[in-house]
């Protein structure tokens, strides 16, 4: 049971890591990656939404939506969860950490458009078909989606912190040198795809 | 500029001014994701463009009913509603789209062009107003997914839209079709797009200059 629970995290943080592999989350990935420091930030709170979100989404679907035949409504009612949650957080951050607050910025809302966190809830009713065990995995999974994301936002600023100093051609600069060097990040993490089990 | 001389400007400028993609840099997700191959990027345009327009225009009807505190929640609850119907029509007609297209169906919802124009179009502007946006934005992001997957798909697999293009001869880049080459290729069109408008700007600026 363990090493399945490993299998997941290991999956979700390497092997199909959200941004890098399924392009989820692109948005903060590129928005918030200018300085390490709120990188940092970003995706601690990402973590926390996301394991939030899997934990309360995974209950909406199976003692809500099930029970009462009402599947379709799906998109909406996660929508839904993802944004009163966020709301929450952003409440919380704004009370206890201000300097993170101020730092995160406009971002912070944004968590409740960032396809990452509602693509971890979708996935999660997906992937773990039925209920047994699959609270502990949507939990797990969660976290460790969470954890990827952090470490691609955090491996890309510090990339992204050099580049401010370095010589770039005119046509380059801004979005295009960003994205070749997300490919090239995309390249490395695609080596880990000879991990399988 | 959107007072008097403009439906056809309106249109125009999501098409190619504003176009979501390639110069506000919205909805990188299913951009990136889903351009592997043609269909999916029109599939995918298509959808987005239908989720848009319907979404616009109730937002503009209701645009002064909905309170100003609750708006984003309410825009959103709009949206998801959208999608859920454009979801079950895809998965009743075209179930093959669908099935490739997978969970970025559901991942309309959070497509930051459809938010963003409802928060910064619809909800300021009359109802045909809004539906045009919503088409010029539909359109130029559907054109933009068509480009990059084109790139992708005729690299990567020597394909275009699912035909053979070369002969046996041809040796594709798969890494065109796998994640890195979506980064690139988006990438490089940027760059080449940047060159471009430089050139434009720098004959514009010849030009004025020989007309003093």
């Amino acid at each position: 049971m363990v090493a399945d629970l490993l299998i997941i995290a290991i999956g979700a943080i390497l092997i199909n890591n959200f941004v890098l592999v399924q392009f989820l989350g692109i948005c903060p990935f590129l928005g918030v990656s200018k300085k390490v420091d709120t990188s940092v930030g970003m995706g601690f709170a990402v973590i926390f939404v996301m394991a939030c979100a899997s934990i309360i989404t995974w209950c909406v679907q199976y003692y809500l939506l099930v029970p009462f035949n009402l599947e379709y409504l799906q998109t909406i009612a996660f929508i839904l969860v993802i944004a009163v949650l966020v709301q929450f957080v952003e409440m919380f951050l704004k009370k206890s950490i201000p300097s993170l607050y101020s730092a995160l910025g406009v971002y912070l809302p944004l968590i409740t458009t960032n396809c990452a966190v509602l693509g971890v809830a979708i996935q999660n009713i997906t992937k773990f078909g039925g209920m047994e065990m699959s609270f502990l995995r949507s939990l797990v999974y969660g976290v460790s989606a969470g954890i990827g994301f952090t470490i691609a936002i955090v491996l890309f600023a510090g990339v992204r912190e050099r580049l401010e100093s370095s010589d770039v051609p005119e046509f380059l600069k801004g979005m295009p040198i960003t994205l070749v060097t997300a490919a090239l990040l995309s390249i490395a993490f695609l080596g880990f795809s000879g991990l399988s089990f | 500029m959107n007072n008097n001389n403009g439906y056809l400007k309106t249109f125009i400028n999501g098409l190619i001014n504003e176009n979501p993609t390639f110069v506000l840099f919205l909805g990188m997700c299913p951009t990136l994701a889903v351009t592997t191959g043609v269909i999916n990027g029109v599939g995918m345009g298509l959808s987005t463009m239908a989720v848009l327009v319907c979404s616009n225009v109730v937002i503009s009807l209701l645009r002064k009913f909905i309170p100003d505190k609750i708006r984003i929640a309410s825009f959103i609850v709009i949206i998801a509603g959208f999608v859920t119907i454009v979801q079950m029509l895809l998965n009743a007609y075209v179930p093959a789209l669908s099935s490739s297209l997978g969970i970025y169906i559901p991942l309309i919802v959070v497509n930051c062009i459809i938010l963003g124009r409802a928060e910064a179009f619809a909800s300021k502007n009359s109802i045909g107003r809004s539906a045009l946006d919503g088409l010029g934005m539909g359109l130029g992001f559907t054109c933009a997914l068509v480009i990059i997957a084109a790139v992708r798909e005729i690299l990567g697999a020597g394909t275009f839209a699912g035909i053979q293009l070369f002969g046996s001869g041809f040796q594709p880049v798969s890494i065109m079709i796998l994640p890195p080459g979506a980064f690139l290729t988006l990438g490089i069109l940027l760059a080449v797009i940047n060159i471009i408008s430089g050139r434009i700007k720098n004959k514009r600026n010849n030009s004025e200059k020989e007309g003093i």
